[in-house]
């Protein structure tokens, strides 16, 4: 009897671990059905990314939130301890430009590809409604400090809405912060840089057919202004004012055609971020640059125009077969410098979106300060996108979003250690640990 | 132009197989010729100061006697050396020790606060290829050569230099399961392409397994399908190629048999340039690295090598290799994978960061390679994340990108540490290698300062000057009607292929 108990209780234990081993990439209902526990954080050096590091700090996390950090925060009784002696606190990594969720397997598996959709001008399709939360990429992103990412589609001209969201819950809308983040706009360029770059191909039908494309893209943002108004005026005076043909693609524009949501336009050479930037100002939308692979060429216009980028290049090839071999690494220096308002990410569509630290670290070999890299990670793209208030820096009222590590965040040879997500402490698992640990001790 | 290489390149292979002197001679201002009179070179010097005083390369040779003073020495093979001053003369580390005196005409550089980092050795590449990495048309492709396309003047070589990366393993392409030969490259920037061969570096073929052999990915309308399109006929590719090489072979052993033993009217078998890499193989004269993602497919080829009675060189990629590496240690394979790259295919779903800790730890030679210009930029980053993922030592960490590569290429007497004797291929870094935050000032490849970043920043206002003149020349001003300038030509001129790479392999014959 005794032994069957034993047995039993091994056979149960083994079971759960296989259990926890086979679902790294599902979430565990009872990872968000249950209340969120109060930590407190002891003894470590928190980086607040805002103010000064903090020697010995405290941190607590009740409700999802920072509810005090400091030197000598106290915290409530009851609260779980976690030991910070030697540890670094950090705020989460946040990438604004990836397809998380939305692409498993690029090649050879196009069942598990929803980045493009067809045609042109997509503006009424959001990856708030295809993000996948049990993706792989997920886990294998949080555990490595990223615990933020803004997942966008990619086709066309208008590829489709933007997602910005928790890497973590177990539906997307549990994950997401702002279901409808940003507006994405491959903006019309003259191509043929195709496999292995080249310059592009300027023929006068090229010219012609992208000043096309920019004329679609400026006509479909006018008729978006329009019909916002008309519906405004239809709203204010429905007796008299004829009820105007509901239109999804106009309606899923106006936030963006009146300025009041960020539209991220992908453009890399100076004279398309300069005509971008001309078109947004013309427009009068809210402009932030993806790419900016030559912003180091128009930085003080940047500065100027205080259009903000997105930097998804560090680690590119150089554009031209002459241009520095550095200077796509220090591009970001150049920008800072001339008080550009800027984020490193990794452009990743997700399995590779855990090297964005490495990214931001050559961006720092290469002359920007060290804070400034961390701050492109962490706190330049929660102010881009509009989420500062939320994410970002340690900074008490703030979501606990928290990665703690056994040293700078940014080196590749560092170690997370503790990871927060929304308040809750999550498991450092994902198909990568789950895999090790089945093979390490094969003989 | 192409006279000037081809009378480079016919001396060149006079003095071939005597170490790296007569063909750099050509050039040179100081080195010291083996196996050439000095009739012929007096005559060489004439032929440099008459006819190649134009030529650019000629002004790139820097044999100089260099002493780097009071650095940190990462030697990779013995630890790390404080306070330490490394002498390079003649191309080859000649002094590792403290306080060392600089002899007359050195030059003197002051690395207090750097690092010493052997030149990093890349597993798995595909620079200065130009133009073609796969010949695909067939699925037993080992009479197609990497060393007939290497373009010296490709701009990535320099961007890698200036990643502290000094050698690679140029493979052919993944399209065939047995694809064409490698060659093995130190990054002599500023040479003729020939100068690129390692000198006496073992010669090596490219196998592939999986996807890419069977053209999963590759369904283009219009293409003919081509054979395998299954795991099992890549090994049936493979076991073919190998029972024809067998004949092959016993159809020369015959006959060498017969001639030895004097017979009359005997013929020579007809020559197989496609079997006889194969047959170098069964020989254990070429190294066998093989392009593998799955466990089952690297088990495979384990065991038609076994049965064949060859070895596997390396496992390149090796995605799932950390769920059979006792079967890779114990076949004496070694591995050559990327850090942590995964997830962009089926068969790369199961890719794993700890694979090379893995692999380490079951006794399996690792390497963490590029299959890159990109990444090959940035492989002490690459190795600084084993670390991460599998608690790898510093050391073991630096090997996995230099001796661990030198020894699966099989060039670890020559290079991959710091080591008096070595050839003088390294790199000064501004801060540890591992770090993020590192960064490369100089490099060094057979004691020639092949990058320099001071002296490519200096540069920089001259080019710049040169590019804004060229872009307002005449080509590249708008047209008068207002349209847009005319477009570069796509089309290379001819004169960047004109060095005649010769093969070793048709001098030995």
């Amino acid at each position: 009897m005794k032994t069957r108990v034993i047995i039993s209780i091994l056979l149960s234990l083994m079971l759960s671990a296989t259990a926890i081993a086979q679902d790294t990439d599902r979430i565990d209902p009872k990872l968000t059905n249950t209340p969120l526990p109060t930590y407190v954080i002891r003894n470590a050096r928190i980086v607040t990314v805002s103010g000064a590091d903090i020697e010995n700090g405290t941190l607590v996390i009740s409700n999802g939130r920072i509810a005090a950090v400091g030197a000598n925060a106290t915290a409530p009784a009851g609260a779980q301890e976690i030991d910070g002696r030697g540890l670094m606190v950090y705020p989460g990594m946040i990438d604004l430009a990836t397809s998380m969720g939305l692409a498993e397997i690029p090649t050879g598996a196009p069942g598990t590809m929803d980045t493009t959709e067809l045609g042109d001008m997509n503006p009424n399709i959001a990856a708030i409604w295809a993000v996948n939360p049990h993706s792989a990429h997920i886990a294998v992103t949080r555990v490595a400090g990223v615990t933020n990412a803004l997942s966008g589609p990619s086709g066309g001209i208008i590829s489709g809405q933007a997602a910005f969201v928790n890497l973590f819950g177990s539906s997307p809308r549990e994950m997401a912060l702002v279901p409808e983040a940003a507006l994405v706009i491959q903006f019309p360029r003259i191509g043929g840089s195709g496999f292995g770059g080249g310059a592009p191909n300027i023929t006068p039908e090229a010219l012609t057919q992208r000043d096309r494309r920019i004329e679609e893209l400026r006509k479909i943002f006018r008729d978006a202004e329009a019909y916002g108004r008309a519906q405004d005026a239809y709203r204010r005076d429905p007796r008299s004012v004829p009820r105007p043909a509901i239109d999804p693609k106009l309606a899923a524009l106006v936030p963006y055609a009146r300025g009041e949501r960020p539209v991220i336009f992908r453009a890399e050479r100076d004279r398309e971020m300069r005509a971008v930037i001309r078109f947004a100002e013309e427009l009068k939308l809210k402009p932030i640059i993806l790419g900016a692979s030559e912003g180091w060429k128009i930085a003080s216009f940047l500065k100027q125009k205080d259009v903000p980028v997105i930097l998804d290049s560090v680690l590119n090839l150089p554009l031209r077969e002459d241009d520095g071999y550095d200077s796509l690494y220090e591009n970001a220096s150049k920008l800072q410098a001339a008080g550009v308002r800027f984020a490193i990410s990794t452009g990743d569509s997700g399995a590779h979106v855990r090297d964005l630290p490495f990214n931001a670290g050559m961006a720092a070999a290469y002359g920007l300060p060290k804070a400034e890299a961390l701050k492109s990670v962490t706190l330049y793209p929660a102010q881009i996108l509009g989420v500062a208030d939320r994410l970002g820096s340690i900074e008490a009222g703030k979501l606990a979003n928290l990665v703690i590590t056994d040293g700078d965040m940014l080196e590749a040879r560092t170690s997370v250690r503790h990871l927060f997500i929304a308040g809750r402490q999550l498991p450092l698992v994902s198909r990568h640990t789950m895999l090790n640990d089945q093979f390490k001790d094969r003989k | 132009m192409k006279r000037l290489f081809l009378i480079a390149n016919s001396i060149h292979h006079r003095g071939h197989g005597e170490e790296q002197t007569a063909g750099k001679n050509v050039w040179g201002h100081q080195a010291r010729p083996a196996g050439l009179s000095l009739l012929l070179r007096l005559f060489l010097c004439v032929l440099c100061g008459s006819l190649l005083s134009s030529v650019s390369v000629a002004q790139t040779r820097d044999a100089q006697t260099t002493l780097i003073k009071n650095a940190t020495v990462l030697t990779v093979s013995r630890g790390t050396l404080q306070n330490t001053d490394v002498l390079i003369r003649n191309g080859k580390i000649a002094t590792i020790g403290q306080n060392l005196s600089a002899p007359t005409g050195a030059r003197v550089i002051d690395a207090t606060g750097k690092f010493v980092l052997p030149g990093i050795i890349d597993a798995h590449s595909h620079t200065m290829m130009d133009g073609s990495v796969n010949e695909c048309t067939k699925s037993v492709t080992s009479m197609a050569r990497t060393q007939d396309v290497l373009n010296p003047h490709a701009i990535n070589i320099y961007r890698e230099l200036a990643g502290g990366t000094t050698s690679a393993l140029l493979l052919h392409g993944s399209c065939n399961a047995i694809g064409g030969l490698s060659t093995t490259v130190k990054f002599k920037w500023g040479h003729p392409a020939a100068d690129f061969v390692f000198p006496g570096a073992p010669t090596g073929i490219k196998f592939a397994l999986g996807e890419n052999p069977k053209r999963t990915n590759f369904n283009i309308p219009g293409l003919q399908p081509r054979y395998p399109a299954t795991r099992m006929g890549v090994e049936e590719v493979i076991r073919d190629a190998f029972t024809r090489a067998r004949d092959y072979k016993r159809d020369w052993d015959d006959y060498r048999a017969a001639v030895s033993r004097r017979e009359q009217n005997v013929m020579p078998p007809r020559r197989d340039l496609e079997l006889e890499p194969l047959v170098e193989i069964l020989e254990g004269k070429r190294y066998v690295h093989a392009h593998s993602y799955r466990a089952e497919e690297i088990l495979m080829l384990i065991n038609v090598a076994d049965e064949f009675g060859f070895k596997i060189r390396t496992f390149q990629h090796v995605l799932e290799g950390y769920k059979v590496a006792t079967e890779i240690a114990r076949h004496g394979a070694m591995a050559s994978a990327f850090a942590d790259f995964w997830g962009y295919k089926m068969e790369a779903y199961d890719a794993i960061p700890y694979a090379v800790p893995i692999m380490t730890r079951h006794g399996v030679v690792s390497s963490v390679n590029s299959d890159s210009d990109e990444r090959a930029r940035r492989l002490n980053i690459e190795a600084a994340k084993m670390i991460r993922y599998g608690g790898l030592t510093e050391e073991e960490a630096l090997k996995l990108v230099t001796l661990n590569p030198a020894m699966q290429l099989g060039v670890d007497n020559r290079v991959g540490s710091i080591d008096v004797g070595k050839d003088a291929d390294l790199a000064i870094w501004n801060a540890h290698p591992l770090s993020v935050y590192a960064r490369v000032e100089q490099t060094f490849v057979d004691g020639e300062l092949l990058f320099d970043r001071q002296a490519d920043i200096a540069r920089r206002p001259q080019l710049d000057a040169e590019r804004k003149t060229l872009e307002a020349a005449d080509p590249n001003k708008p047209s008068p009607g207002g349209g847009p300038p005319r477009a570069p030509s796509a089309i290379r001129r001819a004169s960047q292929h004109d060095d005649d790479i010769q093969d070793r392999e048709d001098h030995k014959r």
